[in-house]
């Protein structure tokens, strides 16, 4: 009999702190009873009897539970569940004592005066255990919602980080490999060295997509690799400046943030203007900032900086607001016939 | 001979073509140019009979520097645009070559321009390319138009209203108003719906200018543009005009 039970229990898979409650409430609910009058056996055997299909019943109410949640607002029909079951439990526990206690006194009748006492006593934990069962599920629920949520946004976020750091414009690499074509027929060493170039510049693309910051002097390094390909592509046209404080040399930037912004500015030079363009780029550290000033000359009669400045300062400002939640952090104005970019990244050393 | 002129803002992609030209002894390059302004320079000067033409150049591209010419020549554009952009024209043009482009391409582009300069008809191919070329996203931004022998680049921005006037449209701004040689449908396709809309059957107006619309007549209206003009609106033009100011 009790290796049965034991192995009905084990099958079951109850928490053991659940057993311990079941056994601590039988043994309550048999004090109880002799505290009533009745004797012990008496008491044992009905507390045994009520107990043990009292757990059946959570048992199978939990089961119920499992296929049928009530929404939000339909709590009613949790309560008619739970009193449907418990007069289940009524009948059944009573019929069962009757049947072992026959006429021994505590068998009682069927509808006995402590009819509702027993009632209310199994009312009472057959409704608690439904609460706690539809109030940890709904629980574990929302918590499964936050994880999925915050984890598509974070998936999100690093797909589009991602592809912004990508967006490497395929007219400099075709307009690069036509240069290359050329160099070919005219100057081949010439050549092999701007295919070099190029491809240490991609592979710095290629290389730099996990490590998020990186120094300003790294960044530069790569920078340096874009302008010299851009240069022999347009020859004299295009000049520049770099002007960097010892100060910023060491600061931290995100990852492939300049060379968009010098693309740009460079297209702008080059294509608003006739003549040569120069290119000023310039780093200062204060205050915890570092800014990075990128300056390009345009016709103020035919452009309007406002509109049309590209598609490459969108990406970075947005690169920007996913990495440091601000949208201050690139700045834009015209003065006279220079276009300036001013980008701030804070430093946290 | 045959006269040649190259067009890149690149030199080395210039170079490229001056190589490839090596081998025909029949072809003379007859000038290199950086721009389209220089472009239109030498075109006037040498009257090629064959253009090596860049789409993306310093202040006016390609498109545009064509059509300020009277007679185009035949046109072979070199360019490194994707193959999306290019598919508006690309039953037009004479032949385009894609950057970076072989040597066996580029003889394949000049047999097929020898073919058509054989029959010496290369007009009305180049009419069709100017055409689907207004398609290009590359020209709302601006239109080029030429006064005496000065050109002007117009940003759309500063467009006032555009009004049919006989075979031209006269362009209206703050500064004054240019004709160019195209139609209002013309203009309607290539201008932003979003920024310009067509009012009447002989007026577009830029819609940021609009300050005012007042009722006219029977069934017309007109509007009160913030420069000061007048500008009248048709029954069809004021349903757009509801649309887009609703």
């Amino acid at each position: 009999m009790t290796v049965n039970f034991l192995s009905i229990y084990k099958k079951s898979r109850v928490p053991s702190w659940i057993l311990g409650v079941w056994i601590l409430w039988t043994g309550l609910y048999t004090w109880v009873a002799t505290e009533m009058g009745f004797d012990l056996r008496v008491a044992l055997i009905d507390s045994l009897i009520s107990n043990i299909l009292l757990a059946a019943a959570s048992f199978l109410l939990i089961n119920i539970l499992k296929y049928y949640t009530p929404g939000k607002g339909r709590y009613i029909n949790l309560v008619a569940l739970t009193i449907a079951i418990t007069l289940l439990w009524y009948v059944s526990s009573r019929a069962i004592m009757l049947y072992v206690l026959k006429t021994e006194i505590g068998a009682g009748p069927f509808w006995g005066k402590d009819f509702p006492v027993r009632l209310a006593i199994a009312f009472l934990v057959l409704g608690c255990v439904a609460l706690v069962y539809v109030l940890v599920g709904t629980m574990e629920d929302r918590e499964i919602q936050i994880h999925r949520k915050s984890d598509a946004e974070k998936l999100a976020r690093e797909a589009e980080l991602f592809r912004l750091q990508q967006q490497l414009q395929p007219h400099f690499l075709f307009n690069s490999l036509n240069s290359i074509s050329a160099l070919v027929g005219s100057d081949p060493t010439q050549a092999r060295k701007m295919i070099q170039q190029l491809s240490e510049f991609l592979r710095g693309t290629l290389k730099k997509d996990d490590q998020q910051l990186i120094s300003l002097e790294d960044e530069l390094h790569q920078l340096r690799l874009y302008l010299d390909i851009e240069k022999i592509r347009f020859g004299h046209r295009l000049q520049t400046e770099i002007d960097i404080s010892e100060s910023a040399k060491s600061a931290t930037i995100p990852a492939l943030l300049l060379q968009p912004i010098v693309e740009n500015a460079i297209k702008f030079g080059l294509y608003d203007t006739i003549g040569q363009v120069l290119i000023r780029i310039k780093a200062t550290r204060e205050n915890n900032q570092l800014q990075v000033t990128v300056s390009n000359p345009f016709d103020p009669e035919t452009a309007s900086p406002t509109r049309g400045t590209g598609f490459g300062l969108a990406s970075v400002q947005r690169r920007l607001y996913l990495l440091f939640g601000r949208n201050d952090i690139v700045q834009t104005f015209a003065r006279e016939n220079q276009f300036v970019t001013t980008i701030i990244i804070p430093q946290h050393d | 001979m045959i006269k040649a002129i190259i067009i890149d803002d690149e030199p080395l992609a210039r170079t490229l073509v001056k190589e490839y030209l090596a081998s025909y002894t029949d072809i003379e390059v007859k000038a290199e140019c950086n721009d389209g302004f220089e472009g239109l320079k030498a075109i006037q000067e040498h009257q090629p009979d064959l253009l090596f033409l860049d789409i993306q150049m310093p202040k006016i591209n390609g498109f545009e520097m064509l059509e300020l010419l009277d007679h185009p020549p035949a046109v072979i554009f070199t360019t490194a645009f994707d193959e999306y952009a290019i598919r508006a024209f690309d039953n037009h043009a004479v032949d385009y070559l894609l950057k970076p482009f072989s040597k066996e391409r580029f003889d394949k582009a000049l047999e097929k321009w020898k073919a058509i300069y054989a029959q010496k008809d290369t007009r009305p191919a180049l009419k069709e390319v100017m055409e689907t070329a207004s398609h290009s996203p590359l020209q709302r931004e601006r239109i080029v138009v030429k006064s005496g022998s000065s050109i002007i680049v117009i940003p759309v921005d500063d467009i006032l209203y555009l009004e049919a006037a006989d075979d031209f449209v006269k362009i209206h701004t703050r500064k004054g108003h240019w004709l160019k040689n195209k139609t209002m449908a013309h203009f309607e396709q290539q201008l932003d719906p979003g920024r310009f809309i067509r009012v009447h059957r002989s007026y577009m107006v830029n819609i940021s200018e609009i300050t005012r619309l007042d009722p006219y007549e029977k069934d017309s209206h007109i509007l009160l543009l913030k420069s000061g003009e007048n500008i009248p609106v048709s029954k069809s033009g004021m349903i757009k005009l509801k649309e887009i100011l609703s």
